[in-house]
């Protein structure tokens, strides 16, 4: 919050500074200058922020600055200058050419003002403090001899304290989860030990065992409650243990995740269904029924929020609540899907089957990129927040980088946690990469993994009490509906252009009737023998004509009009006789 | 007037009658005159007399009356004064003015009239407005009142200038600051400063404090860092201290290493020294009375065991044989410079599964040979094939005959790269064109002399021993172990131990050139295979490749799951059947998904309308069919189905249901300005929230169309401002001027209205103009 605070002053600083001599120049143009200034200075405005390519910036360096009653020069005129790189890194797709019409000027205005925006965000940059890296071997070595006690030996000390290890033999393998803001851990153990840890300071928040089995932890929205899915049922914890909620309706949960912007807690269980629970009210959204037996393999989409399911007969389906069926449905594996993971972006996603294969795929396009084969297979896959992907392969966990650009020939870092590897996930906006196994919990450092610059206004590690509250209630202000949950999120930008029919054939699907039927007509029943079956056909017959009748004069109205704008007006009143006209 | 005095005009008056009489009937002749000459076409022309002179004249020369027309009345001239000829008069005249007086307009009509004439007026009014109405639409934001002065705050150097000292105290300071060449005018910097300016840029200025401060900081840390030092007396400490001493000692040493082997040397003496010393002591070995005490204490506290540990590593180190790196060291005395790890991976890899292990090389026997041009690799690929044959047989034969080959395998390829790196050496040891030997030191060379000659006679007697079985050594070593390794991915790969880190990097780069020729390869390979594949799996449809069409490249691991040793271990004939199994389990699940694959699409497919109804023209009953020509007639055909979108993706449904719940936040409707849905949702593609924007952009983005400051009257649009404001004609009639008002504008006016009766939105006072 604060860095971005400063970034704004800083620009709004820089933007002052630069009006404060402009102003200046302007006063001391000769008149006849004035006028063409007057005209356009918010253009010069936008084209100053607007990436000012070199020979205009000379121009601006050309111009006569030193008018000012003390002779001081302005030491760096006009705006500093912004590669297209950047701009283009925070360009806004879908750029229409202008086209001259109605609307032409507010168009142009408004992409003025997209444009400006664009490059002071791009400006935002140099503001970011941080630097991210890489483990870098020396020639001839090759980064994953590089154990942990080395990388812990050589970073400082707090870093090196991210290195530990928690023996805890006794509850079996741990599944894991890192709050939002990597503050906070979340060990379960198969055998019913959930422990909510601050792994940072290690203060232990809340232990205890649930006597029954844990498939799955996760953390809500706020490091203040968690959910477990226990043998049974689904229950919520809040921070320090005590039991918020039993939700009987979620039954076998095997696997949980959390989307943050729709507060929505997406399970899958043993059952077979699908089910989304709504933190912020309390009730469940939907409940699919997928079809295709034990699902006890899930993973998000980060981007677009979508859920992807992995099944036992290679097929990876994706998934929205406000759809009943999957979105798309791709097979991956020749066995059975054991794991999968999607990047930050939301365009890759790692998947790794019973044939021992981990492939990466494009998931714009649906494509394979490129296909690893892994000793023993991954069990169990993570991508950090700068794309490393982490493989649990049996007791070893193995690093990757680059995974987006070609398939992975040798690890980046790898460790044997000696035990069977049950839960990975990188700590948000650290380097470290969290790894639940049979022997307990393992905290590893992976340099490069974490994003280095958080936004404090997103996502707070060093939140306050307070501040942590405040967030919670902006979230929940601005939290998503399920139904905007999209494969393309950009569609939601789109303007609608599905027929009139098409829309009230949706109408009738989702009422269950169809409100713009017309009622058939049901003739009264009137006394002293009116009621014959041949009246009561024959008033039948009327409303039916008159029905008739009202949709011909519309027609006949329809063809006047045309023969009207064709020119065929009718000369006069028609006469019976025309008939015999030839 | 009355009739007799018109007549008496027409009387020609006698020069006798007196002068005012004269006059005035002149005045008379000429107001008749002009009334005549009203009536159009014959207008005469008036001549006027200016000399006196009688008015009858024989020339004609007076041309008062001159071509007037002749009346009736006229005629009767004579008999003027006749009374009774004066009704006879009117009534003749009367008869040549009848004319009927025209009805007057109807209601409706003259007020159409009007409105015609009063909206012309109106619109011609009103579209001087046009412009700025236009203009006020387009504007970004309009705030309200329009005209007020902003109160811009004064600039420093105006109210600098503005000042003068008063008092003499301030006289006094100004002198000083003059005599010091203070600027006055320029409050920012003084000749001095700009001068020194000058003298050093930025950076240099930045640079030099830098490294002032650092120096400093240094300076007192180090100073700081002794004085705390000097006090500490825990031993722990000085342990520790010690030890970093010692890690300084052998940087010293790396370093004095490569720059002055000589004393390196004698360095290595000494500590060799230490090393036999160590030896012989019982000091770090865990032996003494302490280390046993804590040997107890061990089971229960960490840091006993920790002071054990430290101990036993202490002895470690000091025993351990400092060693130079090498590059052809025996693998028998290597010193863990690459952990054992990472050869086990690769033994336990291959042996992971033999079955597939055999299965894969059969295919890649199939792509070596489409490959392998030269007669000389082909040699070698054959006999790699026949040892790849054999190999499988005896994996499926005995287990035991199988790492024997594997050993066997392992130790030619050893024996091979020894002999290639003694090659190497023998050809030339100061070699400038080798990449490694340029690192290696002067201190090295000598090191590796000694070295080789001791390993070329165990080479020899190697070679002699495999030489029966291994002919060819080409001259290219790197090709031929590529194509051993396309061969026989699984066996030779993983046999080959490494032996140092150097080693594992020239692997690495094999395995990059490898997968570049690979690369180059794809379309041959690819297509071999897709030959073999149909060849093997003859009466399936489906063509594999297609569906998953990514080949898998191998990882090489470090670090190996002890599971995958249990699986070598266990080798059931329940496994290997479970192992089949698998495989041929993917088969069906690839048919399964494109059946289902056809299906979503015949269902999305739009679908014929059949409207036959069977006897209608026709006979009809049990197992009678309409006929095809009727069937053909009734059926309506459905529309070709759009394209799918997974139409080129195999592997993939895509659903292409509507989204109906989404659709419902979608904008349904083309707002106004726009006609082409494209323009309006580019309008709507930038996020306008200050998640994805800096506080000033948003700030830009959301600014409100119009702003009324709170408490100001705001005032109807005045005249004045069309007079500044856009170029436009004078209003052709000119209405009612409006008193001198402040020039305001209204928000917004659709054309073509009357401006005065239009209200402001914000507007508390509404004013009407008159019109």
């Amino acid at each position: 919050m604060l860095w971005k605070r400063a970034v704004h002053e800083y620009i709004y600083f820089l933007q002052k500074m630069k009006r404060y001599y402009e102003e200046g120049d302007e006063e001391k143009k000769p008149p006849e200058q004035a006028p063409v200034e007057d005209q356009e200075p918010a253009e010069e405005v936008t084209k100053a922020i607007e990436m000012t390519p070199p020979p205009s910036n000379l121009s601006h360096r050309n111009k006569p600055k030193n008018q000012l009653i003390s002779g001081a020069k302005d030491p760096f005129p006009g705006s500093a200058s912004v590669t297209k790189e950047l701009l283009s890194k925070y360009e806004r797709p879908g750029k229409v050419k202008l086209v001259r019409n109605m609307c032409a000027q507010r168009f142009k205005s408004l992409e003025e003002k997209v444009q400006t925006a664009v490059g002071l965000t791009a400006r935002h940059e140099v503001l970011l403090p941080e630097e991210d890296g890489y483990l870098e071997a020396d020639e001839g070595q090759d980064t994953w001899t590089i154990t942990q006690q080395d990388i812990a030996e050589a970073v400082d000390i707090t870093s090196g304290s991210k290195h530990f290890n928690l023996v805890l033999p006794q509850f079996g393998p741990y599944s894991i989860n890192y709050a939002g803001n990597g503050r906070s851990l979340l060990l379960g153990g198969r055998r019913g030990h959930v422990a909510a840890i601050d792994w940072q300071s290690k203060n232990l928040n809340c232990e205890m065992n649930v006597m029954e089995t844990v498939n799955d932890v996760r953390w809500l929205h706020t490091q203040s409650m968690y959910a477990v899915a226990q043998l049974r049922w689904l229950h919520i914890y809040d921070s320090n243990g005590v039991e918020l909620h039993c939700i009987k309706k979620f039954n076998d949960v095997l696997r949980m995740e959390f989307l943050r912007y729709h507060f929505l807690l997406a399970t899958c269980s043993s059952t077979g269904f699908l089910q989304y629970l709504d933190v912020s009210v309390g009730k469940e959204v939907v409940a699919t029924n997928v079809k295709a037996g034990r699902l006890g393999v899930m993973c998000q989409n980060p981007y677009n929020a979508v859920i992807h399911l992995g099944h036992s007969n290679g097929t990876v389906s994706l998934w929205s609540p406000s759809m009943k069926e999957p979105l798309v449905k791709m097979l991956c594996h020749r066995g059975a899907v054991r794991s999968l993971s999607v990047d930050k972006t939301g365009m890759y996603m790692a998947s790794s089957g019973l044939d021992k294969k981990l492939t990466i795929f494009d998931i714009r396009t649906f494509r394979p990129l490129h296909s690893a084969r892994l000793p023993l297979g991954a069990g169990t896959l993570c991508h950090s927040q700068k794309g490393l992907l982490a493989a649990g392969t049996g007791d070893v966990v193995q690093v990757y980088k680059d995974t987006r650009i070609a398939a992975p020939k040798t690890p980046y870092l790898c460790l044997s946690a000696k035990a069977p590897i049950h839960g990975l996930q990188f700590c948000p906006f650290e380097d470290v990469l969290g790894i639940g196994h049979g022997g307990g919990f393992t905290s590893m450092i992976v340099p490069g993994a974490g994003e280095a610059n958080f936004d404090a206004m997103e996502c707070n590690p060093y939140e306050s009490r307070k501040q942590q509250r405040e967030w919670e209630v902006k979230a929940l202000l601005e939290k998503i509906p399920a139904e905007l949950i999209t494969l393309d999120p950009t569609k939601l930008g789109e303007v609608d252009t599905a027929t009139l029919e098409q829309k009230q054939r949706e109408q009738k699907e989702r009422l269950g009737l169809d409100p713009n039927e017309k009622e058939r007509f049901n003739p009264r029943r009137r006394l002293k023998g009116k009621s014959s079956s041949a009246n009561l056909l024959k008033r039948k017959k009327k409303v039916g004509h008159e029905r008739q009748r009202v949709s011909m004069s519309v027609q006949e109205r329809k063809a006047k009009q045309q023969e009207i704008k064709e020119g065929q007006a009718s000369p006069g009143p028609k006469s019976t006789l025309d008939r015999f006209k030839k | 007037m009355d009739e007799k005095d018109l007549f008496a005009t027409e009387y020609p008056v006698s020069a006798s009658e007196d002068e005012g009489d004269s006059d005035t009937e002149r005045k008379h002749r000429k107001l008749l005159d002009a009334i005549s000459s009203l009536d159009g076409k014959k207008r005469r022309k008036l001549t006027e007399r200016t000399e006196a002179s009688l008015q009858v004249s024989e020339f004609g020369i007076s041309a008062e009356g001159a071509g007037d027309k002749l009346s009736l009345s006229d005629l009767i001239q004579p008999s003027n004064k006749s009374s009774a000829l004066s009704t006879v008069k009117k009534q003749l005249k009367n008869i040549s003015q009848a004319k009927s007086v025209e009805l007057p307009l109807t209601r409706e009509q003259s007020n159409r009239i009007q409105r015609v004439v009063a909206y012309e007026k109106t619109t011609e009014e009103v579209s001087r407005w046009e412009n700025i109405v236009k203009q006020n639409r387009k504007a970004d934001q309009l705030v309200f009142p329009q005209n007020d002065e902003k109160v811009k705050p004064a600039r420093l150097e105006e109210v600098v200038t503005r000042w003068k000292p008063h008092t003499p105290l301030e006289m006094e300071i100004f002198n000083v600051l003059h005599k010091n060449k203070q600027p006055v005018t320029d409050p920012l910097l003084t000749p001095v400063e700009t001068a020194s300016l000058k003298a050093m840029s930025l950076e240099e200025a930045k640079l030099r404090r830098a490294e002032l401060q650092k120096a400093r900081a240094l300076q007192s840390y180090y100073e700081s860092k002794m004085r705390r030092e000097k006090k500490i007396k825990s031993k722990k400490f000085h342990k520790v201290l010690k030890k970093s001493k010692q890690k300084e000692a052998v940087k010293v040493f790396e370093e004095l290493r490569k720059t002055n082997p000589e004393a390196a040397l004698e360095e290595l003496q000494k500590i060799k020294k230490t090393r036999i010393e160590e030896r012989m002591s019982l000091k770090h070995q865990n032996s003494g009375k302490w280390a046993k005490s804590k040997a107890i204490m061990a089971k229960y506290d960490d840091d006993a065991r920790q002071a054990i540990q430290e101990q036993l590593q202490k002895n470690k180190d000091l025993t351990r044989k400092i060693e130079v790196v090498s590059e052809s060291e025996e693998s028998e005395e290597e010193g863990g410079v690459v952990p054992d790890f990472v050869n086990d991976a690769q033994v336990n890899q291959d042996g992971l599964n033999p079955w597939m292990s055999g299965k894969l090389t059969s295919d890649a026997k199939v792509c070596v040979n489409q490959d392998v041009g030269d007669e000389a690799e082909a040699d070698v690929s054959a006999e790699v094939e026949d040892a790849a044959d054999e190999d499988s047989e005896d994996e499926l034969s005995e287990e035991e005959n199988l790492l024997q080959e594997f050993e066997d395998k392992r130790r030619l390829r050893k024996m091979e790269d020894e002999e290639l790196s003694a090659i190497h050496k023998s050809d030339g040891e100061h070699d400038v064109d080798e990449p490694r030997e340029e690192q290696v030191t002067a201190f090295n060379l000598l090191f590796q002399r000694l070295l080789n000659q001791s390993k070329q006679e165990s080479h020899k007697e190697k070679r002699n021993v495999s030489e029966g079985r291994h002919k060819v050594i080409s001259e290219e070593p790197v090709e031929i172990e590529e194509d051993e390794k396309e061969d026989e991915p699984f066996l030779m790969e993983t046999l080959d131990r490494k032996q140092d880190l150097e080693d594992l990097d020239a692997l690495g780069q094999e395995a990059l050139s490898l997968s570049v020729s690979s690369g180059k390869k794809e379309p041959a390979r690819e297509s071999s295979q897709v030959v073999a594949d149909t060849q093997a799996k003859k009466p399936k449809l489906i063509d594999h490749n297609d569906v998953l069409p990514v080949k898998a490249v191998k990882v090489k691991t470090p670090l190996i799951p002890t599971a995958v040793e249990e699986e070598e271990e266990e080798d059931n004939d329940a496994d290997q059947k479970m192992i089949i199994k698998e495989a041929f389990a993917g088969d069906d699940v690839i048919r399964d998904f494109l059946k289902e694959k056809e299906q979503t699409e015949k269902a999305g497919k739009p679908k014929d309308i059949d409207l036959v109804l069977p006897g209608w023209g026709e006979w009809g009953g049990t197992n009678l069919r309409p006929s095809k020509r009727k069937r053909k007639r009734f059926t309506i055909k459905a529309s070709p189905a759009l394209p799918r979108k997974d139409q080129h993706l195999p592997n993939v449904i895509i659903n292409e249901k509507r989204d109906a719940k989404a659709a419902a936040h979608q904008v349904s409707e083309l707002p106004f300005p726009y006609n082409n849905p494209k323009h309006f949702e580019s309008t709507i593609r930038a996020p306008v929230g200050n998640t994805w924007n800096t506080e000033r952009s948003v700030q830009k983005l959301t600014a409100p169309k119009v702003i009324t400051k709170q408490g100001h009257v705001i005032e109807p649009i005045a005249e004045e401002v069309l007079q500044k404001r856009g170029p436009c004609k004078k209003p052709a009639i000119k209405l009612d001027k409006p008193e001198p008002k402040s020039q305001r504008l209204p928000k917004k006016r659709p054309h073509g209205k009357h401006p005065v009766k239009r209200k402001h939105r914000a507007g508390r006072k509404h004013k009407k103009k008159s019109g």
